[in-house]
């Protein structure tokens, strides 16, 4: 099933489908590690509702929803 | 010789480069931009060798000044080798950068650092796979523990004397021919980093087409012909799978727990609910330590009192007071030892001119004096900073406290300096090197006085202790701190639409695992940043403090000795300069040239404000040390001001240059003169304008309230209108997000 990486609740887990940044955002989000394939763990979600922390290659990454809706994922 | 140390951040480099450099180690600021620049010298080898250690960063993409800088300075200072500091306990990512680094034609040495760490978190790593890989040597070490250091530097060492060719990993990728063709168009031009340079065109790199613009139309035809995927993915893709595959079995994971010692720190300190109380506990205790005079409350609520002469001594505090903090107690020491100078100064100036010992004392030495009784204070808040920030925790301040400021063009990360900014703005403008978008860190630096520091205190004091018979002096604090802070948040919105506009930049960021923080580490970063900015400050407020002193001690006849403050040039420059100040209402009467004198003097230290009225009211002690009651020459004086012009002289020095100390910090982390001037003009045409606006509303509402209350309507009218307009844009806009749905 396809999803957004901004709908995962926390715990919930999936693969990289496809990206849709441009530009700076899409290069800094390859550059993090957030390539097609990677799987990623969805963390927990900021006090007040926003960003988000993600697990992935490792490591811990923090994202703004408006980010991590431009990552479409495989779950 | 001279080698660069290159990483991500975090991965101890900051740590190495302190343990190799040790007191040689300096910091400044790379050309045109807000980031520190660390050099120093390795003295252990057989010859001297330069250290200087590059941004941390993640990629060598041309998106931000840290990457910018590392790649010109790798690619163009040439340097003899390039230690690659990789943290081992997170290999697939870091790998990623030493990957783009291979492709420069440049002597490369790995230093895998934290390898205690990753060894008691039960992860093993075959060097052995990475030396073959990248055909370069490898060398565990641990920074921390110092483990190794000297090897890596022998094998850096030898390494720097054989030349080595770029190599990339992308070699044996299906993109090689397309690789190999960019690499043959370029060699026509320019041979030099042939490699590096033919990738980069591939990625599509804006600096690389410019170089090579004729170059690039021509892959461009090639990249069109060869595949309709974006290239600038698929080689990032192809790095990442190339670790993956590659070091499959390098790294062997003994130990099964799912969840580590930081991931459990991090549940209870980014908790939902106790998150942020957990913080503001943090911050509260920062700042009773710094500056509480009542330790623990233990004398509000526990009555104690300490009254033992020895004690009382070795606090420096009067009998029957309750225990002082740390920072308090360190600034009364530090007062105690300048006064002691200054008298010293007194002493042994005795018989030389006036104007020797006027210069000396009542100059040079109670201006430094004004400033530095601070700096105790101002350095334990930047120790407390230091920690938090080497703990992992100011990244989850970020993460808790983004959503709050993102409204105002500004990210979570510039909370903490902003906040710390109500103690002292000088470690706060210190503190933005955290933010790593350069305009938002100029950004955050230009509102960071408005939110009302220590030393403006004893101003809003001493007028609400006399303003309305001192009914309404807690209200008249408040409201001050209020209009700093609503000030600051449409000035960052002004900002960001007139002068920092552009595409914001985007909030990803790595939440380092959560450790504890070095001393020796912590005091070195410390001493660095305080010799950066005692030199700085030094010079300016020295200068500044003898121009002020010289002003007010003789008159335009300065060959005929000293004169009064009241005969000085000062004086008239305040009679003139007050028809400046003419629209904000506070100069009217004969106390007028008065305040525009003390608003010249705050220029200097806010302190000196309420010590200028004082002298010029006619006191002969400082207002400072004493209560202040209506009865006294400052009290009358303020007393001949409306409310609305009192609040308007207030909201003056609330916004306008702080004191020089900032001026220092904020040259030091602009690294440029233009910037620093343009800094001390926003403040001062922000203090202007919104004075002006509170002195002719505050008469409006005492000449006639409900034509106050209209003007006030009519206005709160305007801003929701923008606002419903603002959201009614937003939502005709259609994101991709429904438009993949449907």
């Amino acid at each position: 099933m396809k999803k957004f990486l901004h709908e995962f609740s926390p715990g919930e887990s999936g693969t990289v489908k496809e990206i849709f940044a441009e530009g700076k955002l899409k290069r800094r989000l390859y550059d993090m590690g957030v390539t097609p394939g990677t799987q990623i763990i969805m963390r927990k979600v900021a006090p007040l509702g926003d960003p988000i922390e993600i697990n992935l290659r490792g490591y811990e990454l923090t994202v703004r929803k408006t980010e991590a809706e431009k990552v479409i994922m495989e779950v | 010789m001279k080698f660069a140390l290159a990483g991500n951040p975090n991965s101890g480099k900051t740590t190495l480069f302190n343990q190799l450099t040790g007191s040689s180690a300096h910091v400044g600021n790379w050309p045109g931009v807000t980031v520190d620049k660390r050099e120093g010298v390795y003295k252990k080898l057989k010859e001297k060798v330069d250290i200087v250690d590059l941004p941390g960063i993640y990629s060598l993409s041309p998106y931000s000044p840290e990457e910018i800088i590392s790649r010109d300075y790798l690619l163009n200072e040439n340097p003899d080798c390039v230690i690659n500091i990789v943290d081992a306990t997170n290999l697939e990512r870091n790998l990623y950068l030493t990957t783009q680094l291979i492709e420069i034609n440049v002597p490369l040495v790995i230093a895998l650092n934290m390898i205690d760490a990753a060894e008691t978190n039960g992860i093993e790593i075959n060097t052995c796979d990475i030396e073959k890989a990248f055909n370069v040597p490898v060398v565990k070490i641990s920074a921390l523990k110092k483990e190794n250091i000297k090897e890596l530097m022998e094998a850096a060492y030898r390494t720097a004397k054989i030349k080595r060719d770029g190599f990339s990993v992308l070699s044996k990728s299906f993109i090689a021919p397309l690789i190999e063709d960019a690499k043959m168009l370029l060699s026509k031009e320019n041979k030099n980093n042939l490699l590096f340079n033919a990738i980069k065109l591939l990625e599509n790199d804006d600096k690389t087409i410019k170089l090579y613009p004729k170059q690039a139309m021509e892959i461009e035809n090639m990249k069109k012909q060869f595949s309709k995927e974006d290239l600038e993915g698929v080689i990032a893709d192809l790095r990442y799978k190339y670790i993956s595959e590659t070091f499959k079995n390098t790294v062997k994971k003994h130990s099964k727990e799912i969840l580590s010692r930081s991931d459990k720190i991090d549940r209870v300190m980014t908790h939902k609910i106790w998150g942020i109380p957990i913080f503001l506990v943090i911050m509260f205790a920062v700042f009773h330590i710094t500056f509480s005079e009542d330790f623990l409350y233990l004398n509000k609520l526990y009555g104690l009192e300490i009254n033992a002469d020895w004690l009382c001594n070795i606090l420096r505090i009067d009998a029957g007071g309750g225990l002082p903090s740390l920072g308090v107690w360190l600034q009364s020491w530090m007062g105690w030892l300048t006064g002691g100078l200054i008298e010293l100064a007194n002493g042994l100036l005795e018989n030389s001119p006036d104007w020797v010992s006027g210069l000396i004392c009542d100059g040079l030495l109670s201006g430094l004096d004004s400033i530095f009784s601070f700096l105790p204070q101002i350095l334990l808040l930047f120790l407390f900073l230091s920690i938090l920030e080497d703990s992992g925790y100011m990244a989850r301040v970020a993460f808790i406290m983004d959503r709050a400021f993102r409204k105002f063009g500004l990210s979570g990360k510039a909370f903490m300096p902003l906040l710390m900014c109500f103690g002292c703005g000088v470690p706060g403008v210190i503190a933005t090197k955290t933010l790593e978008n350069d305009k938002e860190r100029n950004l955050t630096m230009l509102i960071a006085p408005f939110f009302s520091c220590g030393a403006k205190l004893p101003i809003w004091a001493t007028f609400g202790a006399i303003m309305f018979a001192g009914q309404f002096g807690d209200l008249i604090v408040f409201s001050v701190y209020l209009i700093g802070i609503v000030v600051a948040i449409i000035a960052a919105l002004i900002l960001k639409k007139l002068i920092y506009k552009g595409e914001t930049s985007p909030f990803i960021m790595e939440l380092p695992a959560y450790h504890r923080p070095q001393f020796k580490n912590t005091m070195i970063h410390l001493w660095g940043k305080l010799k950066h900015f005692l030199f700085k400050a030094a010079t300016i407020i020295a200068g500044a403090v003898i121009i002020i002193w010289f002003l007010s001690n003789f008159n335009f006849e300065f060959w005929n000795g000293m004169v009064s403050i009241e005969n000085s040039m000062l004086a008239k420059i305040g009679n003139v300069i007050k028809y400046v100040f003419y629209p904000l209402g506070f100069v009217f009467g004969e106390n007028g040239w008065k305040f525009s004198v003390a608003i010249v003097t705050g220029l200097i230290a806010k302190e000196m404000v309420i010590a200028t009225m004082g002298t010029l009211s006619g006191m002969s002690e400082d207002p400072l040390e004493m209560e202040i009651t209506a009865d006294l020459p400052i009290a009358a004086m303020i007393a001949s001001l409306s409310p609305a012009a009192a609040f308007s002289f207030m909201v003056f020095n609330l916004l306008s240059v702080p004191c020089m100390a900032m001026v220092a910090a904020i040259y030091g982390e602009m690294g440029s003169g233009k910037r620093t001037w343009a800094a001390i003009g926003f403040w001062l045409l922000s203090a202007y304008v919104t004075s002006a606006v509170v002195y002719w509303f505050g008469t409006l509402i005492s000449v006639c309230w409900w034509a106050a209350l209209l003007v006030s309507v009519l206005v709160l009218t305007l801003v929701i209108l923008l606002f419903v307009y603002k959201n009614k844009k937003n939502k005709n806009h259609i994101s991709h997000i429904e438009k993949f749905k449907s």
